[in-house]
């Protein structure tokens, strides 16, 4: 029944394709006959790793993921919230690591592409963007290429689809270095009514295909690209990179958004990964229907499409709704208006199968219910690796303590971890749709939310991402705790509230006991901190087989809090905005230097357990700064992070959005070794500046959150000493900022045309 | 009324409504690029940023050719009030409405960032809200914004005096430091030689709010407003 | 018919791009390289009766459409 240039199914071309023999054997249980070749095509892509979750979905289960604000977990193309006034923020990470290694400009464009098909999908105004980045070291020029390239695809993209890109992370560490990470996060608003699902029904139904043609693009992209480890043959894999176009989609959104509006459609996915195959049966799968669909129908770029390649290619910027019977005309009439092709390529049925013609003869026949429930869901073996304890020790006595603080502050802000990333998010349109309060730069984006008609409302939603993988690597447990709790952190440093979590978990190959441990134990520290905080984790995406030559990254789950300021313009900043205002520490400073920044730039050791995380100090400094910036005493919050309290202070005096700098004198008690005090990174502590010390204080104390005031803002330098006035660090905040500004761009001077600095 | 020409892939265009309706208070709709005729009552034409067509070819190479730039051009020709920001500038020069060409920035780079503009002159339709010499924040983004235009030309715009807007330093120098793109003589804003059409990269309805990129760019928008009200008391 | 357009920058006209790549050529040790000016290729299928027809109508298209004269010129580099 296929064409005759298809080749022979048997086992040795499935395990070709990915599937295991226990996989293939059931397709033959299910189909009670051999899969044609595209069936085992769509097999394969649905039941990869990227598809089916099948190592993770396990873990996942334990995550939580329901609470008094969600509006749509995990299962959909995003999760989905409620904020209030009638109005929903739907939002997602996804990760393209692999493609963006492989064709940096394109992989991060596609990315960036398909996170917003996957918001708007659900009927949201894709509104505001983060993007998490992780190269190897920029003395690389490979990763000074990547770096280049995977910025100029996320503004090339992003920028003209007209959404705003309010903030995100840029990391550099050498367990990148094989293998880069690309992490895009989208929020949407939609009326909390008006949120469209995947669901293909009402029998006899039009299924209608919109936008871009299908063309030979990324073929097996996100299975096998997604679900296969490096090597030096890498270079062979580059024709299965999709290549993106923000205006088509640009069109799509608006044609999409003007569709859902009506009442033409009731049903509505994006071709993301494996195209037009999975798109398909998830729709038909979650309203138990079937779809019989007709390939010659579909608009393709290239005449010689085989229905194998038509039913995987992973052309981007493709819509697959579902209409009411009769709107078709209506329906193609929107799409025709913004350019776009739209055409009926099936129905709804009742069969419960996907039936797929193409030149009269049927290339696919199976039923959907099978393949969907009967997803491969693995219990891999995991194990704490060996080396787990010999990582975690470290003897604090051991460390020679640093000589040279001063010098230590300025390597730490030269580094182009802590250094300004300016470089990176300037590329980026931070203002489009006119929301953007806070700007990338500080520790969490804010935005003003307006309803679908455009008019303002007085909330706004903040937004942070974060992860510290030196930490998840010597303790994935803590580090995943860690990277919550700082997430929220950040979002409470402007006043919102924490509402709920996105995450992506990126790691290596879950067939290694010693990675599937890391994943284990991050899932846990997930769910807990995540319960902690009573913030749901609604959508997710999982990336793994992350190495390289058999060298993983380290465990990175990035973790994108969202939370909610009733009031926008009553918000703080994170820096000092003026002279004459008292500087409070809340929070505890203990001798944690393991894990720190400083240990691993000046004593080149990543060793230690990472700092200890007390969700419930968390939980009360969360409330603490909500409450004391609606009341408005305090007005600039930062988190105190990488390079611990003297970056954390230095940051604060010169990374005013108009330029201005301000000077701060700071006194410590010294308790605990010096360089612990200054650059250690306990978790837990905010920097607040505040004309009412007491009140912060007072506040403070009824909570029991440690507070101490330790100096006042003014004058042209930062100078911190300690309580028996021996001066450890006093430089001109100018000398510092120069430092800190030129860290990436200094390091990128190859080729003058890429030069920072305007 | 004012006419906010919606081309796909124009990205402002709610924002500039946003501003002309919401904050300013006008009357203001989106008009398609397919329309041919703009409405009866339209006093102002405002051209929106983004990436018209993709910004494929060159930028605004392809807006031009629109079925609306024709009725956009004959509406200019009768002294209508024609405003383009970022894409919209680009679109004015390459219909020939406004002299010179933007070419790529001079670092390459896409610039997303608030900028200082000083106003050349505050005795125009654009900037009678403004003092000569007043140094205004408004944010730019844009990948090509250098302003170019041959020697003879630029010659022109200067003695004519049709730069409206300059780069400058936070004191309101115009000095090579504070020129962003790469743009000539620092222009970030110029008027036709019958002062009825300004072209400008910054983006003023990305600053109308405070909190929100600030106010900076109702000035400009405002001055616009109150040529047309006066006009029509006129 | 099968007709081959290009379009190059003005010789006055500042070429950032064509800069970088020539600095690129620079550090991938092409030091010969003094100079690279970058412009824009088209492969253009068109009806028409005769290659004169032809010519005429793509000066016209480059004319309006595939050039801005401010900066560029462009060739006619083959009609077929």
């Amino acid at each position: 029944m296929t064409e005759c240039k298809d080749p022979m199914v048997d086992l040795e071309l499935a395990r070709a394709h990915g599937l295991t023999d226990g996989e293939y054997a059931l397709i033959l249980e299910i189909l009670g006959r051999t899969p044609t070749y595209p069936e085992l095509g769509i097999f394969s892509v649905m039941w990869s790793e990227h598809c089916s979750y099948k190592s993770s979905k396990v873990h996942l289960k334990t995550l939580p993921t329901t609470g008094k604000v969600v509006l749509q977990g995990p299962g959909e193309n995003a999760g989905a919230i409620d904020i209030g006034e009638g109005l929903a923020a739907v939002f997602k990470i996804e990760s393209h690591n692999h493609p963006s290694f492989i064709s940096p400009v394109q992989g991060a464009a596609t990315g960036v592409g398909g996170i917003l098909r996957d918001i708007f999908t659900m009927g949201a105004r894709p509104t505001a963007s983060l993007d998490s980045i992780r190269f190897g070291p920029l003395e690389d020029p490979k990763h000074r290429y990547l770096l280049h390239g995977v910025v100029e695809g996320i503004g090339g993209y992003g920028n003209p689809v007209g959404v705003a890109t309010v903030g995100g992370e840029t990391q550099f560490h050498e367990c990148y270095r094989g293998n880069i990470l690309v992490n895009a996060f989208n929020l949407g608003i939609v009326d909390a009514d008006r949120i469209f699902r995947a669901k293909a029904v009402g029998i006899g139904n039009p299924v209608i295909y919109a936008g871009s043609k299908t063309g030979r693009d990324g073929i097996h992209g996100a299975s096998l690209l997604a679900s296969a480890e490096f090597d030096e043959k890498t270079d062979e894999k580059l024709p299965t990179v999709q290549v993106g176009d923000p205006f088509t989609e640009k069109c799509l959104i608006e044609a999409c958004l003007e569709l859902m509006a009506t009442d033409f459609i009731v049903g509505i996915q994006d071709m993301g990964a494996a195209g037009l195959t999975s798109s398909s049966f998830e729709m038909a799968s979650s309203a138990g229907t079937g779809i019989e669909m007709d390939l010659d129908r579909i608009p393709t770029r290239a005449a010689d499409l085989t229905p194998y390649e038509m039913l995987l290619s992973e052309s981007q910027e493709r819509m697959l709704m579902v209409a009411k019977a009769g709107c078709e005309a209506e329906v193609c009439k929107i799409f025709e208006r913004w350019g776009l092709d739209a055409v009926v390529v099936g129905r709804v049925t009742d069969t419960g199968r996907m039936v797929i013609r193409s030149r009269d003869e049927i290339v696919v026949d199976i039923p959907v219910d099978p393949v969907a429930d009967n997803s491969p869901e693995l219990k891999r073996p995991y194990a704490r690796p060996a080396e787990q304890d010999q990582r975690q020790t470290l003897t604090l006595e051991s460390v020679a303590p640093e000589q040279d603080l001063q010098g230590a502050l300025e390597a730490l802000l030269d580094s182009p971890n802590l250094g300004s990333k300016e470089w990176v998010y300037r590329q980026y349109d931070q203002r489009v749709q006119g929301n953007t309060v806070l700007a990338p730069g500080g520790d969490a984006a804010l935005i003003r939310i307006k309803h679908t008609d455009g008019t303002p409302t007085s909330h706004g939603l903040a937004m942070a991402v974060d992860c510290n993988p030196r930490w998840c690597f010597l303790d994935p447990y803590t580090g995943t705790l860690a990277a919550v709790a700082e997430a929220a952190r950040n979002v409470a440093c402007t006043g919102a509230r924490p509402l709920a979590v996105t995450n992506c978990l990126n790691f290596g190959n879950p067939e290694k006991p010693d990675v599937m441990w890391q994943l284990v134990e991050s899932i846990r520290g997930l769910g807990d901190a995540c319960k902690a905080f009573d913030t749901p984790v609604i959508s997710g995406n999982v990336s793994l087989y992350n190495e390289t030559a058999g060298r993983a990254i380290y465990p990175t789950p990035t973790v994108v809090m969202v939370g909610r300021l009733d009031d926008w313009g009553q918000h703080a900043v994170s820096y000092f905005p003026s002279a004459d205002l008292s500087i409070v520490l809340l929070g505890a400073t203990r001798e944690e230097l393991a894990g720190s920044e400083w240990l691993a730039l000046r004593r080149g050791i990543e060793a230690g357990m990472p700092p200890v995380v007390d969700l419930a100090h968390e939980r009360r400094l969360q409330d603490l700064l909500c409450e004391g910036i609606a009341k408005g005493t305090i007005r600039a919050a930062h988190d105190v992070s990488d390079g611990g309290l003297a970056v954390a202070l230095t940051e604060m005096c010169f990374t005013a959005p108009d330029g201005r700098s301000v000077g701060a004198s700071v006194r410590l008690a010294a308790t605990l070794r010096v360089d612990a005090l200054l650059f250690g990174e306990s978790t837990g502590r905010v920097l607040v500046a505040t004309t009412n010390p007491e009140a912060v204080l007072r506040a403070a104390n009824a909570c029991s959150v440690p507070a101490q005031t330790i100096g006042k803002t003014g004058g042209e330098r930062l100078r911190i000493e300690s309580a028996d006035t021996e001066v450890w660090i006093d430089a001109s905040v100018k000398h510092l900022k120069k430092i800190w500004e030129r860290a990436i761009p200094r390091r990128l001077s190859d080729g003058g045309a890429h030069e920072g600095g305007a | 009324m004012i006419a906010v020409i919606q081309f796909p892939g124009s990205n402002d265009d709610r924002d500039m409504l946003f501003a002309m309706k919401t904050i300013l208070g006008a009357e203001a709709s989106l008009i398609w690029h397919q329309e041919t005729v703009l409405p009866a009552k339209t006093e102002i034409v405002l051209l929106p940023g983004g990436f018209s067509y993709g910004d494929y070819l060159r930028c605004g190479a392809m807006a031009r050719f629109s079925p609306v730039m024709g009725a956009v051009q004959r509406f200019a020709d009768a002294g209508g009030f024609v405003l383009g920001t970022c894409n919209g500038f680009q679109v004015l020069c390459e219909s020939g409405l406004l002299p010179g060409i933007l070419l790529r920035n001079r670092k390459l780079h896409f610039l997303c960032q608030n900028t200082a503009v000083r106003v050349e002159r505050s005795d125009t339709i654009f900037t009678s809200r403004t003092k000569p010499g007043e140094v205004l924040w408004i944010p730019i983004k844009h990948g090509e914004g250098a302003y170019y235009a041959d020697t003879k030309q630029m010659q022109r715009l200067e003695d004519n005096g049709q730069i409206l807007l300059r780069y400058c330093d936070a004191e309101g120098s115009v000095t090579e430091d504070a020129n962003p793109n790469g743009s000539l003589h620092n222009i970030a804003g110029i008027v036709n030689e019958r002062g009825n059409v300004f072209g400008l990269m910054p983006h003023p309805e990305h600053a109308v709010e405070e909190g929100i990129g600030g106010t900076d760019g109702l000035k400009i928008l405002g001055s616009l407003l109150d040529a047309a009200l006066a006009r029509r008391k006129a | 018919m099968k007709a081959t357009i290009c379009v190059t920058l003005k010789p006055d006209v500042l070429d950032p791009q064509g800069q970088a790549i020539q600095k690129a050529c620079g550090t991938l040790g092409y030091g010969q390289v003094s100079q690279v000016r970058q412009g824009k290729f088209f492969e253009i299928d068109l009806d028409a009766p005769n290659p004169e027809a032809a010519k005429r109508l793509l000066g016209e298209i480059a004319e309006k459409l595939l050039s801005n004269r401010i900066i560029e010129n462009y060739r006619i580099l083959s009609i077929e």
